[in-house]
């Protein structure tokens, strides 16, 4: 029986694999707003087990805001991606290094 | 039917503010796509009016009132807040026309970006429940991703955009797992219902992991060590003006927003939280000290200093009392003044279109410019908390709760980190009134003017009457316990 703790897991598995690949990552910055996307999505698999498991819908209200604000995310991350690019000519993770902290 | 709707509709009162500011806003937008750039004074001039009239519709609102069924609140502690907000957002727009219109970035979608963010973070100081916190942060975040962008064929400006906007859609990623299991531990997102959940029980490991990634993506907005990373590079890459917003109206926003997530939803579980913010707080005083004493740029040293600011005001949340929040208050309205100022001693360093931000630059500033040296002396010194200027009180209620709630450890650490930070304040001082001249800059910008007069003004006189900002400061913090 696929209980609460599963998709718990399933969500853990994603959100870390979506942290990592933020900072492992050293190709280019693509990956980097997939692996944004990957961490919303670990949020709403756990909002929308823990909506069913509590049998309340505030969760499912909550994971639908979250994918409503993640398009809008997507869309600016890819504009401002594009911007750079153009003056960069390059999306590579190593070229945006301009300033160094 | 019409009684029927009034028991349906909620109360629509306490947002007017929000809403006077989202029509505006929407009016302004229609404004600018038909009259094209032809109507970027016009916007310019809107959205400052819309700005100081929402200002004052917001200082008139009284008591403590909840609608939008519980997810929206408006207290003393929301409206003193907003009032910081929407005064850094409207100085912004004063700080911002002279060099935009300089540097040929002139478009009317700049100050449209201010109000939606400023939007955002009004819905961040009144949010009463996890899901509208998100929605204002991300309203707040993701006009600032482009502001920081916006002078998109600068190589610096696109890149601090990047990087602002990976690492904080990675901070409201962590904030939001938080935000999920904080909800399915406690079956609720609003935040008294959090509290009544909490209620008396040891707080489990899923409500700890929560709260733990909350304060991460907190820390995140705020800037403090160890998620600051963004900070200096941002603040460098983004448009002068736009680091001038960076640093003051956003952070008035998180501020608002970690004490209405720690002490609206979780005072119960005081122990918890307070190791974290204890340690983040002495993290970001000993960084932003230590690690600013070594740049040579201005905008990367007041990003260092941001960051120690951000730690000597989380005191006071450490805290955890009513007097620590009053101090927070304090300080972040004195903060606000500090920064303003600093920012418009930094945009008037321009000769013939070019901006200057090294320290050298300020070599001598004493001689051509007395009154810009003598105005960025005062907030130099007050930033290193001498007294009698305004930055001394601000640390003085900090450290004066800290010591009250038996931390006394971490007061006396900031104060420590406080005298090493005064080296890099008094490093420009110096280099203002006894380095050789240099050629002199060009007059400055009427804006700049009125920003540079009133926030010196709060600075150097706040001692002669401090009674009325520290009262407001002490309702705002009644009003949460």
């Amino acid at each position: 029986m696929i209980g609460l703790s599963h998709y718990l897991t399933v969500a853990a598995i994603l959100f870390t694999l979506g942290v990592l690949g933020i900072f492992i990552n050293r190709k280019n910055v693509i990956v980097i707003l997939m692996s944004i996307e990957l961490i919303l999505l670990a949020v709403n698999i756990n909002l929308v087990a823990f909506s069913t498991h509590l049998d309340d819908i505030t969760g499912q209200v909550f994971a639908l805001f979250v994918l409503t604000v993640a398009a809008a995310e997507a869309a600016i991350g890819l504009a401002i991606l594009v911007v750079f690019f153009r003056n960069r000519g390059s999306i590579a993770v190593e070229d945006v290094s301009m300033m160094k902290g | 039917m019409i009684t029927h709707l009034h028991s349906v509709l909620p109360s629509i009162g306490p947002l007017l503010p929000e809403i006077i500011l989202s029509v505006g806003v929407l009016v302004l937008i229609l404004y600018g796509a038909f009259r094209g750039d032809r109507s970027v004074e016009g916007v310019n001039v809107g959205a400052l009016i819309l700005l100081i009239l929402t200002f004052f519709v917001v200082i008139s609102g009284q008591g403590k009132v909840v609608t939008l069924s519980g997810s929206f609140i408006s207290d003393n502690f929301s409206r003193i807040m907003k009032a910081l907000i929407l005064i850094g957002s409207a100085a912004t727009i004063l700080l911002s026309r002279d060099y935009f219109q300089r540097q040929r970035i002139d478009r009317f979608e700049y100050p449209l970006l201010i109000v939606l963010c400023t939007i955002g973070m009004m819905v961040m100081a009144s949010a009463n429940d996890l899901i509208a916190l998100y929605l204002g942060l991300e309203l707040q975040s993701l006009a600032a991703y482009v502001i920081a962008a916006f002078n998109r064929d600068d190589v610096k400006s696109t890149e601090a955009g990047l990087k602002y906007f990976v690492l904080g859609a990675l901070s409201s990623g962590m904030l939001l797992y938080g935000a999920s299991l904080v909800y399915g531990f406690t079956g609720t997102v609003s935040f008294p219902g959090i509290v009544t959940a909490l209620n008396g029980e040891p707080a489990g490991f899923g409500i700890i992991l929560g709260i733990v990634f909350v304060a991460a993506g907190v820390c995140f907005k705020l800037a403090a060590v160890p998620f600051h990373m963004w900070t200096p590079d941002v603040y460098e890459g983004s448009p002068t003006p736009v680091t001038a917003f960076f640093a003051s109206a956003p952070k008035m926003a998180a501020m608002a927003m970690t004490v209405r997530v720690f002490i609206g939803a979780f005072p119960d579980v005081t122990a918890v939280w307070q190791q974290i913010i204890v340690f983040v707080a002495i993290a970001s005083m000993a960084l932003g000290s230590v690690a600013a004493i070594g740049q040579t740029n201005i905008k990367r040293l007041l990003a260092y200093s941001s960051i120690g600011n951000v730690g000597y005001a989380l005191i006071g949340l450490a805290a955890g009392s009513e007097e620590g929040i009053r101090g927070v208050v304090i300080y972040m309205i004195i903060y606000l003044a500090m920064t303003l100022g600093a920012f418009a001693v930094l945009l008037a360093l321009r000769r013939k279109n070019q901006m200057f931000e090294t320290i050298d630059d300020l070599s001598g500033l004493s001689r051509t410019h007395p009154w810009l040296a003598f105005s960025l002396a005062a907030m130099m010194f007050s930033l290193a908390g001498i007294p009698p200027l305004a930055g001394f009180f601000a640390k003085f209620y900090v450290f004066a709760a800290a010591i009250k709630a038996g931390l006394v450890t971490l007061a006396v650490i900031g104060v420590v980190t406080s005298v090493v930070g005064a080296f890099y304040y008094l490093r420009l001082v110096k280099v203002m009134y006894f380095d050789e001249p240099k050629a002199p800059y060009e007059p400055m910008d009427p804006g700049l003017r009125i920003v540079l007069g009133l926030s010196s003004a709060v600075v150097v006189l706040f001692f002669l009457a401090p009674a009325p900002l520290v009262s407001a400061a002490g309702a705002a913090a009644k009003s949460l316990f």
